[in-house]
């Protein structure tokens, strides 16, 4: 990539990460929410951060892995059980991460 | 009262509110180590310039729509997709300013613009919750919240150099896995959401849509499956909770 593109590139995700995170702080004073809006703009961060870890951890090579020699799996769902069954974040995180690369390493799957 | 409201207003009481929020961010900070390494590293494997990699890190700050674009980048994807990409995945920081905004309304404007620059997952997810346990009020809270975002920057941008410099010395860093760091930090923002139904089946939803939509291009897959997931839960709540009273509302939505 040369050195002007580079810069467009850079220049164009901050512009649009910036916006987004900013416009409703710019208007803060003015802005009013629909009800409505606000209510469904509660699911958002489950919906998006599912939609994003979920083919991560079930298609790790692009194609459905649900056996256990998949590491994504087993540190994933490691993960989960701890963060439904202790609401701890530092355990949820710990637990998962280490699942993941026991599984990876230690078991050599 | 009197003294305990003159000694909020003081530098030491703003540092011990700054302190508090960068405290409640250490589980995600812990998380975001190694993948900070892991952009830092991935970057100079795909042979991109190391200030490119810090520039990103420094200036756009947003820890997965920067690895969705190194992907993209690695692609030779066109700028235009990188960029719109980059709005898709980072649309739901939107709401955490939705969410925020009776909270920064009477805040200043040079300080709403450093909280929208570090608005993140990790920070909203570290301090949203301590207004409502009364940790913070509106007096406070932002200096939490401003806490919290010093200490994800400097250990983002840290770690992003460490990457980078680690990457070009052990070339084979990027096939560790370091991203399950992410993804367990994810894991462990959605779970303390899971406590009602529509939560459940927006995740459930969520997660089916986006390994059938997996094909899409350009990540369409994830903004439809984020779709599917907030309408699914928006509706199960509806119908769960406003039995009553939802047709009014129905109508009326169907006005706008």
């Amino acid at each position: 990539m040369s050195f002007f593109e580079s810069v467009v590139v850079i220049t164009g995700m901050f512009l649009v990460t910036f916006g987004v995170r900013f416009v409703l702080f710019a208007r803060a004073h003015k802005v009013v929410m629909p009800e409505f809006v606000e209510k469904a703009l509660r699911f958002v961060p489950v919906a998006v951060l599912t939609a994003i870890i979920t083919p991560m951890i079930l298609m790790p090579t692009k194609t459905l892995d649900l056996s256990w020699h998949n590491p994504w799996l087993i540190g994933g769902v490691a993960a989960f059980t701890t963060g439904v069954w202790r609401q701890n974040q530092l355990l949820t995180i710990s637990v998962g991460v280490v699942a993941f690369f026991v599984a990876k390493y230690a078991l050599n799957f | 009262m009197r003294n305990e409201h003159e000694r909020k207003e003081t530098v030491e009481g703003s540092l011990f509110y700054m302190k508090r929020g960068a405290v409640a961010s250490i589980p995600m900070i812990i998380g975001g180590i190694p993948f900070g390494l892991l952009f830092g590293s991935l970057a100079s494997n795909y042979g991109l310039s190391p200030w490119f990699a810090i520039a990103m890190s420094s200036i756009v700050f947003a820890g997965s729509a920067q690895f969705v674009a190194l992907g993209l980048i690695a692609l030779h994807a066109p700028i235009w997709v990188i960029v719109s990409t980059t709005f898709i995945v980072n649309l739901r920081h939107l709401l955490y300013a939705a969410d925020l905004v009776k909270y920064v309304k009477h805040l200043p404007m040079s300080v709403r613009i450093v909280m929208g620059f570090g608005l993140v997952d990790e920070s909203y997810a570290a301090i949203r919750p301590m207004y409502g346990t009364g940790e913070v009020n509106e007096k406070t809270g932002h200096k939490a919240f401003l806490g919290s975002f010093l200490a994800f920057y400097l250990m983002w941008n840290t770690t992003t150099v460490l990457g980078v410099l680690s990457g070009e010395l052990i070339p084979g860093m990027s096939e560790w896995g370091l991203e399950f760091a992410m993804v367990a930090t994810f894991i462990g923002i959605i779970t303390p959401y899971l406590k009602s139904k529509p939560f459940w089946l927006c995740m459930l939803s969520a997660g089916v849509s986006s390994l059938i939509l997996f094909e899409l291009p350009n990540n369409l897959g994830l903004l439809l499956s984020a779709v599917i997931g907030v309408c699914v839960g928006y509706c199960v709540d509806v119908s769960l909770n406003a039995p009553i009273d939802s047709e009014t509302k129905d109508s009326k939505e169907v006005e706008l």
